[in-house]
């Protein structure tokens, strides 16, 4: 049932080391390092506000680390040299507000960076784009425009946007915490899907049945440092810390177990 | 010398914004809370006022009035009836945007205690109203400020013309390279008079301002 | 003759005069479309110093008065051109001052629009590898301009009235021809009349055009219609 990746082949996809991030006076980040090696899906889970969405966010670099560096594979991307546009092609971000081009077609809003950035053909572009929405089970809302899509389909088209760009790795940023509970499921079984097909994936979720079902690892987060990892396993049931326990128990109940399987 | 101006520019936006609120409210009110003919005038006299470039409403009841009917208005007068009336079409449309502003429970909740659609009207509805126009009317008053000058085209003395008469005794010779300070001084004077009357407004919607009522902006998460 | 008749007869010059309207507007408000796109940009997106600037251009040209900026371009740079070697015609002079005054409005428009795109868009666009020119081109400005439509109307209608201005340059708009028309036949009255009609039936004609091309580009979802989740 675990996705491949847990054989550990060896190759390290997205390595952060010791960042720290500040807001005014607020420590957000507080030294956070881990790795994620490829095919591995890890999620990360903590209070609100402990920094999960920044750490996300220092990853691709929308917002700047204060201290510390992130190497996707063997280029260091906190180095102010590195063309950050082009690292971004090869990270995925979704969004917990979906964030599609309100003024473009599902099909458009996949297609329009493999036309613009990646600069590819039109008609290969849109054919990508097509093949990936049939991906996400959504090949016939192609020429409908966000609004005119529920909240489950809309993140579904940006999981296809992100794919379309053949990341190597997606972060998710809570992806289904703005979706109404029905529409949950549907965004889930994409993005169990996609971690059984072996991508790489770091999640900020409360999920815990998508956690229970395709993580590998899941990381535990609280003021700003990382308060555990585990295998999902290790984590329900041998916690090293009474916090994490508790923490655990509160969104199972809260949340369920939607998602597994 | 320019500043001779400026106590005619300052009477004529204050006469005209005047006319254009005592006829404005009426007008707004009329085209919300109207019989369906009233609504009707009152739409077209809002497309007329607001249609016609101010320029000619000045010419028409100046030059029209004196040549063709003998009704001989002091330049004075003619300059404040036309800007006026055409604030008034502008002004009416604050009103009604802000009267229709005012949340539909609100009415309805004033109806459930028992009043009466007038003492709602009066006492709940227009209070917020009046708040909400404060923003936009405030860019009203600078419109108006700034079209004051258009009455220098019959010959009032305000800030513009008198811009005008000094350039033109000077502008021969070497005078002339003075033509562009006098304008920029003339420029600056308005700049003056539109912040200090903004401002002003601004300390009126301080202290008419009721907390959480606002129009609101975005909300930032 | 009575005022039918009158006004027929008239109307030809007139409609010369209301050519010559169209064309100021026409030229002043792309003037004013293309400098104001610049200075929202520079105003949103800018480094400080290029902030300071367009916000300083703004607010001048939005707190003065147009005639006065006209009065300023017409009469007052002409002796320092000449020193340069340019002569500017009254047409030139009005389609620059109109168009600089209505580019600081439309700044204005477009800035609104553009900051009311929300931020999520920019980072969707930026996380997927694009720059921040690629972002503003592909993401933002397609929907800022579907935005700003209702707002663009009104100025476009604004340059239409405020076209008449060019009567104090002399220059054969529509007011000024029909002062000169009055010059020959004194009938000052209905000839105002017959000026303001015909700028009403301007002002209501365009407005049905752009009301047109609003409904043409809309996309669902879009613009003052859309609700904001």
């Amino acid at each position: 049932m675990v996705p491949p990746g847990d054989e550990t082949s060896g190759n390290v996809v997205l390595r952060v080391e010791n960042l720290h991030k500040r807001y005014g006076k607020e420590e957000v980040l507080r030294g956070i390092s881990f790795e994620l090696r490829r095919g591995e899906t890890k999620v990360v889970i903590g209070p609100s506000g402990t920094g999960k969405s920044t750490l996300l966010r220092c990853i691709n670099q929308l917002s700047m680390p204060d201290a510390g560096a992130v190497w996707l594979e063997d280029v260091e991307i906190t180095n102010r040299k590195v063309d950050i546009n082009a690292v971004r092609q090869s990270i995925g971000f979704v969004f917990q507000d979906f964030n599609l081009f309100s003024h473009l077609t599902a099909l458009r809003n996949v297609s329009i960076g493999l036309t613009r950035v990646k600069k590819m053909k039109k008609e290969d572009a849109l054919e990508k784009a097509r093949s990936e929405l049939a991906r996400v089970g959504l090949a016939d809302k192609a020429d409908a425009y966000p609004a005119e899509l529920s909240g489950g389909q809309q993140q579904r088209v940006s999981i296809a946007r992100a794919l379309a760009m053949d990341p190597k790795l997606i972060l998710f940023d809570e992806p289904t915490s703005a979706l109404d509970p029905e529409l949950i499921g549907e965004v889930l079984s994409v993005m169990i899907e996609l971690a059984r097909s072996g991508m790489t994936m770091l999640v900020v979720s409360h999920e815990m049945g998508f956690a229970r079902a395709v993580a590998n690892e899941i990381i535990f987060m609280e003021g700003g440092i990382i308060l555990e990892e585990g295998s999902p396993a290790q984590l329900f049931t041998h916690s090293k810390h009474e916090r994490t326990k508790q923490f655990l128990h509160k969104i199972t109940e809260l949340y369920g177990e939607s998602g597994d399987e | 010398m320019l500043a001779k101006g400026v106590p005619m520019t300052i009477l004529l936006t204050l006469a005209l914004l005047g006319l254009g609120l005592t006829a404005g409210i009426p007008i707004g009110f009329a085209q919300v809370y109207g019989y369906r003919p009233l609504r009707i005038a009152s739409a077209i006299y809002e497309q007329v006022f607001r249609g016609i470039p101010a320029l000619v409403l000045i010419l028409l009841l100046y030059s029209g009035l004196a040549r063709s009917f003998h009704i001989l208005l002091p330049a004075f007068a003619a300059s404040v009836l036309a800007l006026g009336l055409r604030s008034a079409a502008y002004q009416s449309q604050i009103f009604r945007g802000a009267i229709q502003s005012v949340p539909q429970g609100q009415m309805l909740a004033a109806r459930s205690i028992g009043m009466s659609r007038m003492q709602a009207i009066r006492s709940i509805i227009l209070p917020q109203a009046f708040r909400l126009a404060i923003p936009p009317w405030t860019n009203e008053f600078s419109s108006v400020l700034k079209d004051t000058s258009l009455a220098s085209a019959i010959g009032v003395l305000e800030l513009a013309r008198l811009g005008s008469l000094i350039s033109t005794r000077i502008q021969y010779g070497r005078g002339a390279r003075w033509i562009l300070v006098i304008w920029i001084v003339v420029a600056l004077i308005y700049l003056v008079l539109t912040y200090a009357g903004n401002w002003s407004l601004g300390f009126l919607e301080d202290r008419f301002r009721i907390p959480g009522f606002e129009m609101k902006g975005r909300v930032e998460r | 003759m009575n005022f039918f008749e009158f006004a027929w007869s008239i109307l030809p010059r007139l409609l010369d005069g209301t050519v010559v309207t169209l064309e100021l507007t026409a030229f002043s408000i792309s003037l004013g479309f293309g400098l104001g796109i610049f200075l929202a940009l520079g105003r949103v997106y800018g480094k400080p110093p290029v902030r300071i600037i367009s916000n300083g251009y703004i607010q001048f040209f939005r707190g003065t008065p147009l005639l006065v900026q006209l009065l300023l371009i017409y009469y007052g740079l002409p002796p320092y051109l000449a020193m340069i070697g340019i002569r500017i015609s009254p047409f030139s002079a009005a389609v620059i001052a109109l168009g600089l005054n209505s580019a600081a409005y439309q700044a204005e428009y477009f800035r609104g629009a553009i900051q009311s795109i929300r931020m999520g868009q920019m980072m969707a666009a930026r996380s997927m590898g694009m720059s921040k020119v690629q972002a503003i081109r592909y993401v933002i400005l397609p929907q800022a301009l579907r935005i700003v439509i209702p707002s663009w109307s009104n100025e476009l209608i604004y340059g239409i009235k405020y076209s008449s201005l060019a009567y104090f340059l002399s220059l054969t708009e529509l007011t000024f021809t029909g002062k000169k028309i009055i010059a020959k036949t004194a009938r000052t009255f209905e000839t105002y009349i017959i000026v303001a009609l015909i700028y009403l039936a301007i002002v209501l004609i365009v407005s049905q055009l752009l009301r047109m091309l609003e409904n043409r580009v809309r996309v669902p979802g879009l613009g003052e219609h859309a609700e904001h989740r």
